[in-house]
């Protein structure tokens, strides 16, 4: 059992990540802090019951996500967020020359400068909310697919589909970035 | 591709539907090895994988925020009055909702 007295000072260093998976989730500064705000009350009531010597960072994040469920989805859900067409694997590497050298000639490192912060947040933001949580806690925050199954509550399998489906849309969506620039040939 | 022949056990399209499986870790030590000794000796698959991998460091890079001072404080507020009210009602708020 975990101690409230030690809450503030266990939790602190997850407070950054929070916030910014709040943030991809809400899309909105307001909200993200509000969501934040309410996982962290939950947690410190809900602190006798964790279990020390566990993954706290998890467990914060099934607060934070079922709080983000029950509290912002079902007032601002978009229906239209359910579906996302499939993309080829590869989508960005093909087009960048991929496999016929292009992309060779500079390390890969390089071959990806052109994208900035906001554009790899955009995208992100741009995927329907599943697949933008699957992507968000494997990429951004490094859970494994278990991990992952147990925050959201969903089978292994479907933590697959999502990512490896969210990824792939993810690619395509920094692709029309680039294309938008004239960066990237639009083929 | 020419890596198609490289490795009998395994071929190019086999190892790219797995790039994510593998760049995640999420494979049995056998599959991985496989994929292993076909990438040692395919440099368009390994080319591919490298690239892939610079999407997610992309990602875990670049999709970072600073918390504001405001939620900081917010939330020390929040979780204090937390701990008062319970002091007050004589007790712990242990299984609270969650």
């Amino acid at each position: 059992m975990a101690d409230q007295a030690t809450f503030a000072e266990d939790t602190t260093d997850f407070m950054a990540s929070l916030y910014t998976a709040a943030l991809r989730m809400t899309r909105n500064p307001s909200d993200a802090q509000d969501l934040v705000q309410e996982t962290y009350l939950k947690a410190y009531r809900g602190y006798g019951g964790f279990e020390v010597g566990t993954n706290l960072k998890a467990w914060l994040y099934r607060i934070l996500t079922n709080t983000f469920i029950n509290s912002y989805r079902s007032r601002k859900r978009h229906p239209e967020e359910t579906e996302l067409d499939d993309v080829e694997e590869l989508y960005l590497f093909r087009r960048m020359g991929g496999r016929d050298g292009a992309i060779g000639r500079s390390a890969e490192d390089e071959a990806l400068d052109w994208i900035t912060d906001d554009e790899v947040k955009s995208a992100l933001e741009s995927l329907p909310e599943n697949f933008r949580m699957a992507v968000l806690l494997a990429d951004v925050e490094g859970f494994s697919y278990k991990e992952i199954a147990d925050i959201t509550d969903v089978p292994i399998g479907t933590v697959m589909s999502r990512l490896h489906r969210g990824r792939r849309a993810l690619e395509k969506a920094l692709h029309d970035f680039g294309v938008a620039r004239g960066l990237v040939a639009a083929h | 591709m020419n890596g198609e022949k490289n490795d009998a056990s395994i071929n190019c399209r086999e190892v790219l539907h797995r790039v994510y499986h593998f760049l995640d870790g999420e494979l049995t030590p056998e599959r991985r090895d496989q994929i292993a000794r076909h990438l040692d000796r395919c440099s368009p698959c390994l080319e591919a994988f490298g690239f892939e991998n610079e999407i997610r460091r992309l990602v875990a890079d670049r999709c970072r925020d600073q918390v504001p001072d405001e939620l900081r404080t917010r939330i020390a507020a929040v979780i204090d009055h937390e701990h008062k009210q319970s002091s007050k009602a004589g007790g712990i708020a242990e299984g609270a909702e969650r």
